[in-house]
């Protein structure tokens, strides 16, 4: 990035920049098409495998839906954060004086975008492979769900992907310190999404209150992930 | 070495051993009283003696935690990044951990004898087993290779974060509770009828495992600042070596 | 005593457990404290 250092750059400008270059790199490695997705994909046909049993696919789908997102964030994270260390580019963010926290919310909202682009086809697969149906309220219910959601996954992944990320024996740790972390997202994007496919005679009424907890991690993750963040990148 | 000659523990002073021997007495008490002098229960019978150990662990692995959190926020706070508080945290969070199986394995022993199961999926025992795995990562976050600093940094970050867990899946305690209407939360002491004496047991339960954790943070934080110390020696013996090497040359 | 193996067993894990960590926190602070001088050790 260049840069005049007498001039400070805008946290905008920051975050703008941040969130092209994770994408761009997206772009060019392709590794959430050619692999997160399909890998994706594989795990819910594994679930169909496992379970076997077409009333009961229908009743966990929603869950099915969220497992198999969280494994996918695990490598997604993971991936992202090699690249960025493997280079040096956080070292030289942090040297060139960047607000970090824009650095946070630039990688949050890249990493957002990759995981929706994942959801999008998570819930698709189980729509066709498990037989579920959606109301109209129930996709806007849906749409509201994966947003909150993914906000909370994205905020929490980039916080600890950027706390273990590096040395060597400590991207193992990444999925024991995620998983505990984003069990209230699994169970209310769960019940949420249950919800908005009439799972088990879910109302969609109900899946609101659960998006309202979603809403309040995403907000405490977003605010304690912009403060922590750059005092663990500044080693 | 006369410190090999020494009787005492090397961390030990006065005060661990007054504290240590008061954790000894409080817990026979709690023991004999809470195996034979204190009634069975009119509904659960005999197995009501299991809340004397499982009950005062958890609220003091619970306090361990949130001794954690402070401790950490403290790090974080003090200009001096003075590293007793970091030590501190991680005494208190190993203390915790400790506590937290031992909560987690006389509550599934209850259970076994109170609903037939050894666990149940409800919101308090969910809760548990979360708080226990996250502050397993949080010890194993403490023992990434980097400096002091570089620990107290990282661990201090998910410290805090790792608490606000607590707040976060009781709401959605109160979120279960108002969305299935069916679950009951299972409560193995939620219906005992508590005698005085089976109160003051309880009570000398949570004072005695209070001594014990006071005093395992003490050595444990102590022994934590030793190994600084001796890696700090070890640190500048090897740089004053390489200073030497450079200068030979 | 009715269930006496899970009641035993219970005040046996607790007493243990508390046992042998204090028993690991002494051996640990007991060989940490051979590197290093007493005049660093600041609770004595």
């Amino acid at each position: 990035m260049k840069s005049d250092s007498s001039m400070p750059v805008s946290k905008g400008k920051v975050v703008t920049a941040v969130f092209l270059k994770d994408v761009q790199i997206e772009l060019r490695s392709r590794v959430v098409t050619n692999q997160v997705l399909p890998f994706a994909g594989l795990v819910m046909v594994m679930f169909a495998f496992a379970l076997d049993n077409d009333d009961v696919l229908q009743r966990v789908a929603g869950g099915l839906v969220w497992l198999a997102t969280l494994f996918s964030l695990l490598i997604i994270v993971q991936r992202s954060f090699a690249i960025d260390t493997a280079d040096g580019a956080l070292d030289s963010l942090r040297v060139a004086g960047i607000e970090l926290s824009a650095v946070f919310f630039g990688k949050a909202i890249a990493l957002a975008a990759k995981l929706v682009a994942l959801e999008m086809v998570l819930i698709f697969s189980a729509l066709v492979l498990y037989r579920v149906d959606v109301s109209a309220i129930g996709v806007v219910l849906l749409v509201t769900c994966v947003f909150c959601a993914t906000s909370g996954l994205a905020f929490v992944g980039t916080l600890y992907g950027g706390l273990t990320a590096g040395a060597k024996g400590r991207e193992t740790l990444l999925p024991l310190l995620l998983l505990p972390v984003v069990a209230p997202v699994l169970i209310a994007a769960t019940r949420a999404t249950e919800a908005a496919f009439g799972s088990g005679g879910a109302q969609t009424s109900e899946g609101w209150a659960w998006i309202g907890l979603l809403a309040v991690f995403a907000a405490v993750f977003g605010v304690g992930g912009s403060l922590a963040f750059g005092s663990l990148i500044d080693e | 070495m006369s410190q090999v000659l020494q009787r005492t523990s090397a961390t030990g002073t006065r005060a661990t051993k007054v504290i240590g021997a008061l954790a000894i007495l409080v817990m026979v008490w709690v023991v004999v009283s809470g195996l034979i002098l204190t009634p069975q229960d009119v509904v659960q019978g005999e197995s009501v003696r299991i809340m004397y150990v499982h009950v005062p662990s958890a609220w003091i692995a619970y306090l361990a935690f949130i001794f954690t959190a402070v401790a950490s926020a403290s790090w974080l706070i003090s200009k001096k990044h003075s590293m007793g508080f970091d030590r501190f945290a991680g005494a208190s969070a190993e203390v915790g951990v400790m506590f937290m199986a031992i909560t987690l394995i006389t509550g599934s022993l209850w259970g076994r004898l109170t609903w037939g199961e050894f666990w149940q999926w409800d919101p308090r025992l969910t809760t548990t087993a979360f708080l226990f795995v996250t502050y397993v990562g949080y010890l194993a976050v403490r023992r990434l290779e980097g400096s002091a600093e570089q620990r107290a940094r990282r661990s201090a970050v998910v410290a805090m974060l790792a608490v606000l867990e607590i707040p976060l899946v009781h709401f959605s305690v109160v979120l279960w509770r108002s969305l299935h209407q069916g679950a009951t939360v299972l409560n193995p002491n939620g219906d005992v009828k508590m005698d005085d004496l089976m109160l003051f047991t309880l009570f000398s339960g949570v004072v005695a495992f209070t001594l014990v954790f006071v005093w395992l943070v003490l050595h444990r934080q102590r022994t934590m600042l030793l190994v600084d110390i001796a890696n700090r020696q070890g640190l500048d013996a090897a740089i004053a070596a390489r200073k030497t090497e450079g200068s030979v040359r | 005593m009715k269930d006496a193996g899970f009641i035993f067993g219970s005040y046996f894990v607790t007493l243990g457990a508390i046992l042998v960590f204090a028993f690991v926190t002494l051996r640990r602070a007991k060989e940490s404290s051979q590197s290093v001088d007493e005049k660093d050790k600041t609770w004595l």
